[in-house]
């Protein structure tokens, strides 16, 4: 068996790093932090139990921060991303969350990201925003560079984040603050849960309803413990993270979207709102509008092997009779379903759901077809 | 009755001419749950350090290597319905293959029980 590499570079520490420790949490390097991949009880108990119970996620690791309009306006600050984003930011209301994209000038994708219109009094012209852990350093220089005069940027080091996600995150949050567990899909809330100032969106990155909530560092584990003390609560590393993700549908940033994917390509459409789509007005919106007309020459779409071998990233797609048509992004085991799923692109005229396709895994075809995505049905709260 | 251990942490347990050939308890709590296990054919001739089957957690497939060379006897189909045995019983029924050793004076260059367990001490 192949050794994992392991690298040198010094690691750093989420505000729960300790937790994750005494929890007996295996930790390995990810985007430069020290990450629990699994607990002792193992990813596939740990994804089973976020689909029927409810997990805790330290996300900490991810980039938080704010873009602030000196005028106070929240139109001038909307305005200034939405020259870097597709969405509709001018139109989102207080307290209101988006999914969207850094687009670069080519309509492919610079990082994805939460962009929240904050709705806590005297913050008027405030945005919070959440990138991927691994571009942080590359989006903040890249967002800086392109504001106007009159907004900045200020990034939030200091905070933690961490998500409760399943069925029971409802009830779970609803006996530590009633309000936050009150919300609907995609809106957020500034509360306190044990005494500890929260800000707490109802999203996730699993498919099931939850909550991510942002405190400062040195509350972190207090109210990680507190969620933990729930029987219902277990806490879930990365592992399970990506698995519940890919089942969910959900693109991972540097595998099924990256600088040579558009967000129609990616199937992230719905993303993008209609007066954007009209009017343009952001990064690679040329691009963006034609494959809307045009329709993209690639798409993302699910792939379901047909045997118990998964395809992992990488994996050549081809049609039955050998033509290549595409390549696998993400790909493994999903415990809900029972069996291999994965996600790629591939050419528009065998994308279509229930096409036959071949995976070549270790230089042999696997049969798979195209399927509909989510494959474990999404459970938001709307 | 001889079990000897390859730094790759496969096993091999010797009985006779042939040997059982599976991964370590380490190697089996390294990957975490088991979720696909890929068996050479009966027939097959492996030289030592060959792939010999692929072995998949939840997270990342990982290459079994054959530790002698020989013939594949025998397999564990049983692992294509339940890979989940490797993580219960790596030593027992979690087992891979049987080889038929061509050349015994390859388990020489193993490890024995004792050396192992100093080995997986020293890398973990």
């Amino acid at each position: 068996m192949a050794e994992p590499a392991h690298s040198d570079e010094p690691l750093l520490k989420t505000p729960l790093h300790a937790e994750h420790v005494a929890l007996g949490a295996r930790m390995v390097p990810f985007a430069g932090y020290d990450m629990p991949v699994q607990y002792p009880t193992g990813i596939l108990t740990e994804h089973n139990w976020t689909r029927e119970h409810a997990g805790l996620f330290d996300v900490s690791h991810m980039g938080q921060a704010f873009l602030v309009a000196e005028d106070k306006s929240h139109e001038t600050v909307a305005r200034a991303l939405e020259a870097l984003i597709p969405a509709d930011v001018l139109n989102l209301k207080p307290n209101q969350q988006r999914y969207s994209q850094l687009l670069a000038d080519d309509g492919g994708i610079l990082d994805d990201l939460m962009v929240t219109r904050v709705g806590a009094p005297g913050h008027e012209g405030w945005l919070y925003l959440v990138v991927n852990a691994s571009m942080k350093e590359q989006d903040y220089a890249h967002i800086e560079a392109r504001l106007p005069k009159g907004v900045s940027l200020k990034r939030k080091d200091e905070l933690g984040l961490m998500a409760l996600q399943g069925p029971s995150a409802e009830a779970v949050l609803a006996k530590l603050s009633p309000e936050a567990a009150a919300l609907s899909f995609m809106m957020s809330a500034d509360v306190q849960i044990d005494g500890i100032g929260c800000h707490v969106s109802r999203s996730g990155y699993t498919g099931e309803d939850g909550f991510e909530i942002s405190c400062k560092a040195e509350d972190a584990a207090k109210l990680w413990r507190a969620l933990l003390a729930d029987p219902e609560v277990k806490a879930i590393g990365l592992g399970a993270r990506d698995s519940l993700r890919l089942e969910a549908g959900l693109c991972l940033y540097g595998h099924d979207i990256d600088p040579t994917t558009s967000p129609i390509e990616a199937g992230l459409i719905w993303s993008i709102q209609k007066r954007r789509r009209e009017e343009g007005g952001f990064p690679g919106a040329a691009r963006v509008q034609r494959e809307i007309k045009d329709g993209a020459a690639r798409v993302r779409v699910g792939i379901k092997p047909e045997g118990r071998a998964p395809a992992r990233e990488g994996s050549v797609i081809t049609t039955p009779d050998g033509r290549e048509v595409g390549i696998v992004t993400s790909g493994g085991f999903g415990p809900t379903v029972n069996g291999p799923v994965a996600m790629g692109y591939v050419a528009k005229d065998v994308s279509a759901v229930g096409t036959d396709l071949h995976l070549i895994v270790r230089g042999k075809p696997l049969p798979a077809k195209v399927a509909a995505m989510p494959f474990a049905p999404h459970r938001y709260k709307r | 009755m001889t079990t000897r251990y390859t730094k790759d942490h496969e096993y091999i347990r010797v009985e006779g001419d042939a040997g059982i050939v599976g991964i370590s308890d380490y190697a089996q709590g390294q990957l975490g749950d088991v979720v696909f296990v890929e068996l050479p054919s009966v027939g097959k001739t492996l030289s030592k350090g060959d792939e010999a089957a692929v072995v998949e957690s939840v997270k990342a497939a990982s290459e079994v290597y054959a530790p002698v060379s020989g013939e594949v006897v025998e397999v564990n189909s049983e692992l294509e319905a339940s890979p989940g045995t490797v993580n219960e019983d790596p030593a027992g029924r979690g087992w891979f293959m049987k080889i038929r050793l061509t050349n015994e004076s390859e388990l020489d260059g193993l490890m024995t029980e004792e050396q192992y367990q100093e080995f997986v001490k020293s890398i973990s």
